[in-house]
């Protein structure tokens, strides 16, 4: 059964973790939202035709530099980032946790998705 | 519409369409991105891109009220994320190279068979199999609190569920939804898992399949904060509330009524679809 106690106390920390990451997420999207609408709140909204993301705000260098500028979208998307990387920081703490129980099947298994989720997050366009 | 009116106007539609999403068990992004491109006239690949986000923001906080059940599998799950992750990232690349309209009667057809789903009684559950080799070998066998004690249980047909899962990804990918329904059917019907054990094992999955595909929308330039951010706010307020009144709630009817509203939007993606205005 020693097993199973330790399958769920890693279920329980992964649970507070998604939570962490989430609240934070929102926290900055509402912070970035407040600077975004004070600024751009009577601007016309239209998203009728696709011009896709300008490099600032698609690439994780330009997120983090439009942010650090009180930029209200750049701050928004980075909220977004800490999002996406939540699921990411879950599987990167599952990999910790199959490691503590010597699992090496499930240690291999779990590096893979991890390496697939960096490779979306990081390789896939010009991230840096 | 100014930017202000039109945040607060899709915060309000998400906030609904989180609720029903949670209440009912279909998850929101299904009626997201028809509320996005019908009603607010949104570009389909924004749309989906905002989605996504809001799918990770559910799933994840949805997450506590399920790891305390201590229903879910983490093996099962992270065997299959192996699947769901690669289809997401084909669905992802597959959307930057189809066109809108494709993209639509997919998203339609797609809706139409989850209505269909939701509808199909659930076939009763096949107690006390024998153990399956390669489940034995995957170490994929678990137990479950049931009213009835702890419920031991054997995991089947781990290939045919493992290649139902890449589809799951692949159509979450493509379309930014979380295809919970396709990845409850591997589990519960192909690989003959109790349901509690699918429903909260899915629900794990869907956060890191998104978030597979979200980081190709967002390197592709798809995901626009002013969007997203009314979406994703609005989509969390409003399962986290629903998550909170499942308990109390009569569903039956609710499910039903969203079952409906799902066909009429399916078609009329279609619809749209093939006109060519999406």
């Amino acid at each position: 059964m020693a097993r199973n106690w330790t399958d769920h106390t890693i279920e329980e920390i992964v649970g507070n973790l998604l939570i962490a990451g989430v609240s934070l997420s929102a926290f900055t999207v509402g912070v970035g939202a407040v600077i975004y609408l004070a600024r751009h709140g009577l601007t016309p909204a239209d998203y009728r035709v696709f011009h896709g993301e300008p490099s600032d705000l698609k690439t994780l260098s330009g997120i983090f530099h439009s942010a650090r500028r009180l930029s209200g979208r750049g701050i928004i998307q980075l909220g977004l980032v800490m999002l996406i990387a939540t699921p990411v920081v879950r599987v990167a703490f599952s990999i910790w946790g199959f490691a503590e129980e010597h699992d090496r099947l499930y240690l291999i298994f779990t590096g893979i998705v991890l390496i697939i989720l960096l490779y979306s997050l990081l390789g896939s366009g010009s991230a840096f | 519409m100014n930017t202000l009116e039109f945040t607060f106007l899709v915060a309000i539609g998400s906030f609904f369409a989180g609720l029903v999403g949670s209440l009912t068990g279909l998850g929101g992004g299904v009626v997201l991105v028809p509320l996005l491109t019908i009603f607010f006239k949104v570009d389909i690949r924004y749309a989906i891109g905002a989605s996504l986000v809001s799918v990770i923001a559910t799933s994840s906080g949805a997450a506590a009220a399920y790891v305390k059940e201590g229903f879910s599998n983490i093996r099962i799950g992270m065997f299959l994320e192996i699947a769901t992750t690669l289809g997401a990232l084909c669905g992802a690349f597959l959307a930057t190279m189809v066109s809108t309209r494709s993209l639509a009667v997919i998203f339609g057809l797609m809706l139409l068979y989850s209505a269909y789903l939701s509808r199909k009684p659930r076939t009763a559950e096949e107690r006390n199999l024998p153990p399956d080799r390669l489940a034995t070998r995957l170490r994929m066998n678990g137990s479950f609190p049931s009213e009835e004690g702890v419920r031991q249980y054997n995991v089947q047909h781990v290939p045919a569920g493992f290649s139902l899962m890449f589809g799951a990804g692949a159509l979450s990918g493509l379309l930014g939804i979380g295809s919970g329904a396709v990845k409850v059917l591997a589990m519960d019907q192909a690989m003959k898992i109790p349901f509690k054990v699918s429903t909260t094992t899915s629900n794990f999955m869907i956060g890191v399949t998104a978030a597979a595909s979200a980081g190709i929308y967002l390197n592709r330039g798809y995901i626009d904060p002013g969007l997203s951010m009314p979406v994703m706010l609005g989509v969390l307020a409003g399962s986290l509330l629903g998550v909170r009144i499942l308990v109390k709630a009569e569903t039956r009817v609710l499910r039903l009524v969203f079952s409906v509203v799902i066909v009429v939007l399916g078609a009329q993606m279609i619809y749209e679809g093939i006109r060519g205005r999406i």
